[in-house]
């Protein structure tokens, strides 16, 4: 069924069709609209969830961490500094192994505040051991969801998901989007199975603390699963395209990138302003190309090299800023450690941030930079600010 | 259910000897019986208790954090409520996570109204990192961070309220006890769990290691405590005291002279000043609570 949705209800339509026995979350802009729309569905009777009105994110997601260790399939969504606040938790989920799926409106971090889009709160995070799947658009957010649950419960792989979409550029734009229903989500996710529970007929510990003989070996395993879930992923975005027509099976998306010179890597819902750069340059005899990270952890390398084989100029487009590294960017240096050629320049740029427009003449003084071998820089600084 | 004889903490776990929290959470547990889910805040008794691969709990436990415990029963309880399922969800926390760091988390909790019961057992300091003061250190108690010395008389500041903050949440049931009176503490967690809403049990749990004593005396201090009016059993209901353990008082002298945290008010010689504001703390509670037969 297509219907034309705002990108936070693509998100919590979808939400809802997965059937999260428990959705804790708690507002906060650009987020907001998902959790009211759950909140709504659940008063109408739409959504036969426990619906919990935490008082931080904090506790949202220590909640979720309660209900997910309890074998309930649940449910949150955040932003920014909201992200933040539940860094503890994050950490804490992924290391219990428990297959919690949020969305994330990408949101700037403050000081100073900022409630405008870039993507500095899922990259701070990307240590954390969740999986960061990045939409484009508003079809990519409603559909990623089924794809994350499937990969976050998958035995081989049982790791947290974010779901991440730039705030009010995506959560707060209208798109026609094709939603499936429920027999046909049902189909595809099954009713969750957890490894392992809290049952009293059944007890175990969860969460014990670890000496220097055992602890190492933990983080090992969350590791390889999350290696594990690059083929995973493949194969439910793959199943995915099967019973849906929507193919996800790549991890990442070439566009123009065949018999490109020059090419872009970017993240979201910036892509799409690329891709339409790219065909005014393409117009003009450029041959530039476009790299789109949908999965950024697990970091997809070999998809990486492949796609960009044969480019020499690689320039990347950072929505964040490591601050204090040599290149700007934290998402630069996977990309230059995943080409492994020193023959290839590998450049990043921080743009965006904080909610500053992009447009199509910022990408082509990009390219600019990055024929000329320029980068590891801001675009579009105001000089007369600093 | 109650059951005094069932054992659901299992024996081989790490702590000191003469381990009040160790104590404590047998008590709890036949108090709530073998239906029960467990979360625990870090601290000593999730250090003692579940070094991997070890457990010594029989019944479902979980640890997430320091501060989430009440956030993490939430979910729990919420979950087993979309599941038509009935076990006890019970937090079992130190005061340092209850008291200090974990409350905002705890008022969440008992705002919404979870069908959970709280229980701090409270040995008055973090006594996993090496005895610092918390906000359930009494008065003039040398901390690590709160040392007695030539400007100073140690902690500075009285035990918070906990049990009159929770109540003002609107919990259904609150109640002091001491590992003093076992009978005591099982009576109090069952009728907890058996209440429905979030209720808050607050169990004095004398740390031999943090306090400075003798081990085979634990159970000893803890009756002393609340023979001088220090510590007060009680329970509140729909936020009124009702039972609270009537005594015949004696003066805070001996109770203090027994633990080297409060070593610093008698040596050289004995502060009178600063004991009789510890004596007053205890009168305004027999005053407060109508403790003295």
């Amino acid at each position: 069924m297509k219907g034309i949705l705002e990108g936070s209800h693509a998100a919590a339509e979808a939400a809802k069709l997965c059937r999260p026995d428990v959705v804790s979350a708690y507002p906060i802009t650009p987020q907001t609209h998902i959790v009211e729309r759950l909140a709504e569905m659940v008063a109408d009777g739409e959504l036969d969830s426990e619906y919990i009105c935490v008082e931080s994110e904090f506790s949202a997601l220590s909640a979720c961490l309660g209900a997910s260790a309890a074998g309930s399939r649940v449910y949150s969504a955040t932003s920014s500094q909201g992200l933040l606040l539940m860094t503890e938790v994050c950490f804490n989920v992924a290391g219990m192994r428990q297959p919690i799926v949020m969305s994330i409106a990408n949101r700037a971090v403050g000081a100073p505040l900022s409630i405008w889009n870039d993507q500095q709160d899922s990259i701070a995070l990307r240590d954390c051991g969740w999986i960061q799947i990045y939409a484009e658009d508003a079809q990519e957010i409603h559909d990623f969801h089924y794809i994350a649950y499937k990969v976050a419960e998958d035995h081989d792989v049982l790791l947290p998901v974010f779901i991440c979409f730039d705030g009010f550029i995506l959560s707060h734009t209208y798109e026609p989007v094709d939603m499936p229903t429920q027999a046909e989500v049902d189909a595809f996710l099954p009713p969750y199975k957890p490894y392992n529970m809290l049952d009293a007929k059944n007890p175990i510990s969860m969460g014990m603390y670890a000496t220097p003989e055992y602890y190492m070996e933990f983080r090992y395993e969350i590791d390889q699963a999350m290696v594990r879930s690059l083929d995973v992923i493949r194969r439910v975005g793959k199943e995915f395209g099967q019973k849906f027509g929507r193919d996800y099976s790549n991890l990442v998306e070439a566009y123009k990138l065949e018999d490109a010179e020059v090419a872009i890597v970017a993240l979201g819902s910036v892509s799409g302003t690329i891709k339409d750069a790219i065909d005014e340059m393409r117009a003009d005899g450029k041959k530039v190309g476009l790299l789109r990270l949908i999965v950024f952890r697990p970091f997809p390398a070999e998809d990486v090299k492949k796609a960009l084989s044969g480019i020499k100029k690689v320039g990347v487009f950072e929505k964040n800023l490591s601050i204090g590294a040599r290149m700007k960017g934290a998402v630069g240096y996977e990309v230059k450690d995943a080409v492994n050629d020193s023959s290839v320049s590998v450049l990043s740029y921080v743009a965006g941030l904080g909610g500053r427009d992009i447009t199509i003449a910022d990408i082509k003084k990009m390219v600019g930079e990055i024929e000329a071998g320029r980068g590891d820089c801001f675009l579009g600084l105001r000089e007369e600010l600093i | 259910m109650a059951d005094k004889t069932c054992e659901l903490v299992d024996c081989g776990h790490r702590a000191c000897g003469g381990c009040g929290p160790a104590f404590a959470a047998r008590l709890i547990l036949k108090g709530s019986g073998p239906e029960s889910i467990v979360c625990a805040s870090t601290g000593c008794m999730e250090v003692f208790s579940t070094p991997y691969p070890q457990t010594a709990w029989k019944v479902p436990w979980i640890h997430s954090l320091f501060e989430n415990a009440a956030a993490v029963a939430s979910g729990i309880e919420s979950a087993l409520k979309k599941q038509g399922r009935k076990e006890n969800v019970l937090c079992i926390c130190g005061d340092g996570a209850t008291f200090d760091i974990g409350i905002q988390c705890i008022s969440g909790a008992f705002e919404r109204g979870h069908n959970i019961t709280y229980i701090c057992y409270d040995n008055e300091a973090y006594m996993n990192t090496g005895i610092q003061r918390s906000g359930a250190t009494p008065y003039d108690a040398s901390t690590t961070t709160s040392p007695a010395g030539k400007r100073s008389t140690g902690n500075n500041r009285p035990k918070k309220d906990l049990p009159q903050i929770l109540a003002a949440h609107g919990s259904p049931y609150v109640a002091t006890c001491s590992i003093a009176y076992p009978n005591d503490v099982i009576k109090k967690v069952d009728r907890a769990v058996q209440t429905e809403g979030p209720c808050y049990i607050q169990i004095h749990t004398p740390c031999c290691t943090g306090w400075g004593f003798d081990g085979a005396k634990t159970v000893e201090l803890a009756k002393m405590a609340i023979e001088c009016g220090l510590w007060v059993n009680y329970e509140m209901v729909n936020g009124k005291v009702e039972k609270v353990k009537k005594i015949k008082r004696k003066p805070v002298d001996e109770y203090l002279k027994s633990q080297k945290r409060f070593a610093h008010l008698f040596k050289p010689q004995r502060n009178d000043v600063e004991i009789a504001k510890i004596q007053a703390i205890a009168d305004v509670n027999a005053e407060k609570y109508g403790i003295d037969l």
